[in-house]
């Protein structure tokens, strides 16, 4: 009995020993990965920065030459996406939190943007292609902007309302009862409240369709050249780095890692400043 | 005295107004999905109108004859998404359970948000790393060893045989893996988290160790959060486009082999779209894209209806 014991003692803890041991490496496992790439990236990256970088729009195959104007159209796009974006969703967000919490609208309305948040995002490119695209007859940085904004709209929408849903019930009646409306009280109470979580999912959504390629291959296109028309093809970031990765020459490789290394540290960045934010909002 | 009635009137006439403008911005969330769907369904039609239903179960895909058949990408997009899973949903719950229960306090932060890093790196650069450092990296020690070993084995052979290029179907699955791992982590996380702490505490009273504790009690409490999390993964993977387009070697068919390359159904969007000159050919890649929205959406509302139910019980339980 004694012995028998004995055994199945051991083999429960060896069990866990090995158990315990698997969860380790597979932490270390995701840690591998995400050395490999950030090793990677800032080997064929820091050499590929210079100067002229900022400077210089994309070159000929052969010559010398900068992202400026791929660097200049990743902005103005990702600035009128989140300019167009941010309202439309603190205003969707806001219906769901404060107006319609446990409507069935609201439910309906909840239930597709979680689905918009994950859908494909080259979806969202053939959307505004159709929409925007064939009715225009040609590609334009107006769509690209656009079909970002698809993107940028559900992930404002989904902070916003969590963020709301965390403001007190006790500060909404406090001000009613001073006789402010309904939408003095948010404007001036919740969304106040509710304000740094909100930022953190703008900068979230900044971040996220700063990397974002597809939705702009058929919208936006690129554009070899400095171009301010956004009625007409413009270069972004993202375009240049997957056209430049996939073309024969080893200059526009060099390019598209110098490229990478932006992109990823402008994204790492804003996450990292968002992720501040809202730590200072919970203690 | 009437002052004050105006005053009142424009509060009320300019809350009536903010109200209306709150509903209209959800509205116009409706109307992005709408739009969605009922522009990838008139974009497909001369597509669907020449192929019909056969689409879906021919592999044929010929811009030059004008014969398009869906089923290499379909494959394409669900073989690597299955390699993904299988790879990601044990990694991702095992990394959840490290963080929860097992990682000294200390680490705990650090090793989070590392792993939460993987979420926030692009899908390009994914694929940029993928195409030049991973997958030469992938074809000389990993690739032709398996592949040497398996030699003339009838179900590995197949499996894994053929000539290595270091591109192809497992390397892309491999790649989605790393990719969706930060999500079901995250997610297996937050719902581990909602496990009453006098289930657990009750379960190392009895004497219990700390993986049976994992395995035999926070697991099964959870297991609808984690499925969703899960779920909520895989409709990630199955729409990811740059890192695929990059390594999956873009070839039109299906073939028995995984290192061999193949095409899913967002890389040949990305690769084809601006190529398609024909109306035939656009409307082939829309209704490509109109399948893809469609699998993703059963997908992703299976998932949300699942967490929507673990957050429900949670009130119950607790």
């Amino acid at each position: 009995m004694m012995t028998m014991n004995r055994a199945l003692y051991f083999r429960r803890r060896l069990t866990n020993y090995v158990f315990v041991g698997l969860s380790l490496a597979m932490a270390l496992f995701g840690l591998v990965w995400l050395a490999f790439i950030l090793g990677a990236l800032l080997k064929n990256g820091i050499s590929a920065l210079s100067f002229s970088m900022f400077t210089e729009a994309t070159p000929p195959p052969g010559s010398a030459g900068g992202l400026s104007n791929a660097i200049f159209g990743s902005v103005v796009m990702s600035l009128g996406a989140v300019l167009l974006g941010t309202p439309i969703g603190l205003f969707a967000g806001t219906y769901l939190a404060e107006y319609a919490r446990f409507g069935k609208l609201a439910f309906v309305v909840r239930f597709v943007n979680d689905i918009l948040l994950s859908a494909p995002s080259i979806v969202t490119g053939l959307f505004i292609y159709e929409l925007v695209v064939t009715h225009m007859g040609h590609f334009s940085a107006i769509a690209g902007s656009l079909s970002l904004t698809v993107i940028v709209i559900p992930v404002v929408v989904r902070t916003t309302e969590n963020m709301l849903l965390l403001v007190p019930n006790g500060l909404r009646e406090a001000a009613s009862a001073l006789g402010a409306p309904r939408s003095m009280v948010i404007k001036l109470v919740t969304w106040k409240a509710a304000k740094a979580g909100i930022m953190t999912g703008v900068l979230l959504a900044v971040a996220r369709i700063s990397g974002e390629t597809a939705p702009l291959l058929f919208t936006a296109l690129n554009n070899s050249f400095m171009s301010t028309d956004i009625t007409h093809p413009m270069a972004s970031l993202p375009v240049v780095i997957f056209l430049y990765a996939l073309s024969p020459y080893d200059d526009w490789h060099t390019l598209a890692w110098g490229g990478a290394l932006l992109v990823t540290a402008t994204v790492l960045t804003l996450s990292i400043i968002a992720r501040l934010l809202e730590g200072k909002k919970r203690t | 005295m009437t002052a004050r009635v105006q005053t009142a009137r424009k509060a009320g006439a300019g809350d009536t107004r903010f109200r209306i403008l709150t509903l209209l911005a959800a509205l116009a969330v409706l109307g992005i999905f709408s739009g969605v769907i009922l522009s990838l369904v008139i974009g497909a039609m001369p597509s669907f109108k020449a192929f019909g239903f056969g689409f879906i179960t021919t592999e044929a895909w010929s811009p030059t004859r004008e014969r398009f058949g869906a089923l290499a990408p379909i494959y394409g997009t669900l073989v690597t998404s299955l390699i993904a899973m299988l790879i990601a949903v044990p990694v991702g719950i095992g990394i959840a359970i490290f963080l929860t229960d097992l990682c000294p306090r200390l680490l705990r932060r650090p090793i989070g948000i590392a792993i939460e890093l993987l979420a926030g790196i692009p899908s390009i650069i994914y694929g940029i790393w993928g195409l030049f450092v991973f997958a030469p990296w992938f074809q000389l020690h990993v690739q032709e060893p398996i592949s040497n070993a398996v030699g003339d084995s009838a179900f590995f052979g197949t499996l894994f045989g053929g000539a290595t290029f270091g591109i192809g179907t497992f390397t892309a699955g491999l790649i989605l893996s790393i990719m969706i791992l930060p999500f079901i982590s995250a997610v297996t996380r937050d719902v581990l988290e909602t496990v009453p702490s006098v289930l657990k505490e009750a379960s190392y009273g009895l004497g219990a160790t700390s993986w049976e504790v994992m395995w035999k009690v926070c697991l099964p409490f959870c297991q609808t959060g984690v499925v969703g999390g899960a779920m909520l993964a895989l409709g990630r993977a199955l729409g990811e486009t740059m890192a695929v387009t990059f390594v999956i070697g873009n070839a039109h068919k299906i073939s028995p082999s995984l290192f061999a390359p193949g095409t899913s159904i967002s890389a040949t969007i990305a690769n084809e779209f601006t190529e398609a000159t024909s109306e035939l050919y656009t409307s082939s890649l829309i209704e490509l894209g109109l399948l893809l929205f469609v699998i993703t959406f059963i997908v992703l509302a299976c998932a949300q209806l699942m967490l929507r139910q673990m957050e429900k019980s949670k009130g119950k339980v607790t």
